[in-house]
């Protein structure tokens, strides 16, 4: 499943991307393959989302959140 | 010995440069683009000198900000730094170590400086600063930026550096790692200039990054085919080429941050409350509404008196000057030409100063990344992202600061689409215009007995700017500025309370590079937009002159009557003490001194017919004429579009001129004018200015760009005159296009 499907409050861990020009930033900012990222929020107009990554809020687009892949954390 | 401070945005790094250097910095641009060069020299130690880099995530160059830091760092922008210093969010350590392991990797003596720890403390994160120092084998110096602590330790670092660090201490995958070498032999033959200690990164972003390579595709052609060839084996074998230096690079510094830093309560912060109420569904955009109107509330009200203050004493300036000057073309040059036109430009500062403070609150407390957090949905669908919104709002208070505030937008083609379209928001300079028109020409009624027409039609002269502002957007992003499309990946930093003395001096330098710049370059113009309206001269006016001789005749008359009445008293000699007690002496002296009243008022106005000629016979009066039928089509005659001419340094300008042509003085939209502008005919009795008339000048103030100062900011903006050009043409000829529209649609439809 992709990042994009979570709801706020959930978290997951990132497994890969799909290829695109956003993906080297994303991973930058320290979404790599492995670690962990957890949905705080969504705008208010529904679009972008609000992230917690390392420790620090991030926000991309639903665009972007639908190249990450990841694996859901359950509970 | 030069230092650079480097580092991700938002850490301090600016409090941390002040702190360095006192107040002893010039703010520059680096050559040919617009990224602030901040540089000064370190406090107690002259001769070192300190250049403050953009805030940057990572070097490798996919914004401005990102490719400046990195070519100032290798030294291919200027001579490189002697030493980094690299600061730190201890709050946020793993993605700041980021970039530090990209500095360490071009072989440069590296000192970190690790800012923030109270903060990190209070929201129970604890850093150990020793285990850092060791495993990145770096100097690290814990500071507080914001009250000065540990500053004398990082300045004794700086003047004796450290040997640099090992480099490239990361792993890089083995797939990819065993074609490094070969690439770097390649690289370094076929591009000589590239120093031995920067090649292996260049390698690097050249196999990651598309715009990397490209850089090289005309130098170095067999680089450039060696490496398509590579990507393209790579992913038949379904390795991650792209990612291979980030995942390296992290599994590197991740580990490292996992000892440096120990966690004792959970990351629940008191920003995090706050956006809990900043970026609700509800409540985020209300509180993003309200503080808008605030701000413009107070640019609006809150500078009025200080323009005030500032035309009035322009205009004492002038009439000062006037009393000291003899009489004579120079000194009208000094006083209409110059004094006037540069406060044009000063009288626009209290608003711009004002916006500029409420920006920086904004972005200095993180709620800018807020606004854009909130606003990026409805701005993508005209093709721009959140951060244009603050730019395109200032831009209703002026275009100036609007222009300058899109510099915090990260991709240059949303930077320059939100300069471009920028003055198509209704600026206050338009405000006298669209004022003076509607209260003349659009009736006082209400509709359905509740909206007045009048402030609809100011209203509806807003949102016609606002919609063609976010049209032209679209296209330009569909047209001119086409590309990949661009990404929205913006980090929500932690709110933080601005520090109001950085807060003043970025004012004080930001209005004073706006101020001097634009200054010049109105300078010019105003002075070329006098001559045009003086000369050729017209230096006698046989209707002032039959005006003047008239009332001195009637003059003469009314004195001699007067004398009439007390023929042995003298009434030149004013205020007799004798007319307490004699009646007549005092009615006599009363008319002698309603005469000198009517006298003077007579020789007002001849000035104004003798101006008014004066303009007609000018240049600008000539233009005007010469453009009579090409402007005929919108129903505007010769004098509206010698106003239109004369306009083009600043809209306002429009009403003076129209005040001298129609003989009525320049009162700022004042009835006189309005009711010149109405009983105006052409020689078959029909009126000059009808209400379709005034509806297609209004549309065409609300889409052309009249203004000097915006042409000049845009042309420091962007560092060329193309986009002020293009701007410029675009929207004259949307301007042109929607009068004509208004004025033959209207008249199609049987409007006057």
């Amino acid at each position: 499943m992709t990042l994009r499907e979570l709801h706020p409050g959930e978290s997951g861990t990132i497994l890969g991307f799909e290829p695109s020009a956003a993906v080297n930033r994303l991973m930058e900012m320290g979404m790599v393959p492995g670690s962990q990222v957890q949905v705080v929020r969504v705008a208010p107009f529904g679009d972008p989302i609000d992230l917690r990554v390392r420790d620090y809020h991030l926000s991309i687009r639903k665009s972007e959140a639908a190249l990450i892949h990841i694996s859901r954390h359950e509970g | 010995m030069r230092v650079a401070l480097c580092g991700n945005p938002n850490v301090g790094k600016t409090t941390l440069f002040n702190q360095l250097t006192g107040l002893r910095q010039r703010v520059a641009n680096f050559p040919g683009v617009t990224v602030e060069r901040k540089a000064g020299t370190l406090a107690g130690a002259p001769h070192v000198e300190v250049i403050d880099l953009p805030g940057t995530y990572s070097l490798t160059p996919r914004s401005v900000d990102e490719r400046i830091a990195y070519e100032v760092l290798v030294g291919r922008l200027e001579e490189g730094p002697d030493v980094v210093v690299c600061v730190l969010d201890a709050g946020n350590l793993e993605r700041n170590l980021y970039v530090v392991s990209q500095v360490i990797d071009l072989g440069l003596p590296v000192i970190l400086a690790l800012n923030m720890m109270d903060v990190a403390e209070e929201n129970g994160l604890v850093v150990d600063a020793s285990v850092l120092e060791k495993d990145l084998g770096v100097p690290v110096v814990p500071i507080t930026a914001s009250r000065g602590e540990g500053i004398d330790e990082l300045k004794k670092h700086i003047l004796d550096p450290p040997e640099p660090a090992q480099v490239y201490r990361w792993q890089l995958m083995d797939a990819v790692d065993a074609k490094i070498p070969a690439l770097i032999k390649q690289l370094a033959e076929e591009a000589p200039h590239v120093k031995p200690m920067h090649l292996r990164m260049e390698v690097l972003r050249a196999l990651a990054e598309d715009e990397a390579l490209d850089v090289w595709r005309l130098e170095v052609p067999e680089f450039v085919n060696r490496i398509v060839t590579l990507r393209e084996e790579f992913a038949k074998r379904g390795i991650a080429w792209r990612h291979a230096e980030v995942s390296g690079r992290y599994a590197w510094i991740g580990p490292i941050a996992q000892r440096a830093s120990r966690r004792f309560k959970g990351p629940a912060t008191l920003s995090d409350r706050i956006d809990a109420v900043l970026t609700h569904r509800v409540a985020g955009p209300l509180c993003f509404l309200l503080i808008l109107v605030c701000v413009f509330e107070a640019v609006f009200s809150w500078a009025i008196p200080a323009m005030d203050l500032i035309e009035a004493g322009v205009a004492a300036l002038a009439g000062g000057v006037r009393l000291v000057l003899p009489a004579g073309w120079i000194t009208d040059l000094l006083t209409d030409g110059i004094i006037t036109g540069v406060g044009n430009v000063v009288v626009f500062l209290p608003q711009i100063l004002l916006l500029f403070f409420f920006l920086g609150i904004m972005e200095d407390s993180g709620y800018m990344t807020r606004s854009a957090f909130i606003m990026d949905r409805l701005m993508k669908r005209v093709g721009l992202s959140g951060g244009s919104v603050l730019p395109l709002l200032s831009s209703y208070a002026c275009a100036i600061p609007g222009i300058m505030a899109a510099r915090t937008l990260d991709s240059e083609r949303d930077r320059l689409i939100t300069i471009m379209v920028a003055p198509l928001m209704s600026c206050s300079a338009r405000l006298p215009v669209y004022t003076l028109f509607i209260a003349a020409f659009i009736p006082a009624g209400k509709l359905m007995g509740v909206f007045g027409y009048q402030g609809l039609a100011m209203f509806s002269m807003y949102m016609m700017g606002t919609i063609m502002a976010f049209v032209a957007a679209a296209i330009l992003k569909r047209v001119v500025f086409k590309g990949p499309p661009s990404y929205f990946v913006m980090e929500l930093p932690p709110y933080r309370r601005p520090r109001l003395r950085q807060l003043f001096w970025r004012m004080y330098q930001r209005s004073r590079v706006f101020a001097v710049r634009a200054g010049k370059i109105i300078l010019g113009c105003s002075i070329v937009l006098w001559f045009l309206a003086s000369f050729p001269r017209t230096e006698t006016s046989p209707e002032a002159i039959q005006i003047e001789e008239q009332a001195i005749q009637e003059r003469n008359i009314e004195y001699a009557a007067a004398q009439a009445l007390t023929p042995d008293r003298d009434l030149t000699v004013a205020a007799d003490s004798l007319s307490l007690v004699d009646p007549i002496l005092a009615y006599a002296l009363d008319l002698t001194a309603q005469a000198d009243v009517k006298y003077a008022a007579a020789l007002d106005s001849a000035n104004i017919v003798r101006q008014s000629a004066q303009i007609r016979g000018s240049a600008i009066g000539y233009l005007g004429r010469i453009l009579e039928p090409v402007m005929q089509p919108l129903g505007f005659d010769w004098k509206i579009s010698a106003g239109l001419v004369s306009a083009f340094a600043a809209r306002e300008v429009i009403i003076s001129t129209l005040g001298i042509i129609y003989s009525v003085g320049d009162a700022e939209g004042g009835v006189a004018l309005r009711d010149a502008l109405k009983a105006d005919q052409y020689p078959d009795g029909r009126p000059v200015v009808t209400p379709l008339v005034a509806m297609s000048l209004l549309v065409f103030f609300v889409f052309a760009l009249q203004c000097m100062s915006t042409l000049a900011i845009a042309r420091r903006e962007t560092n060329t005159w193309r986009w002020p050009m293009v701007m410029w043409f675009y929207m004259t000829t949307l301007a042109y296009l929607a009068s004509l529209l208004v004025y033959q649609g209207g008249r199609l439809l049987g409007f006057s």
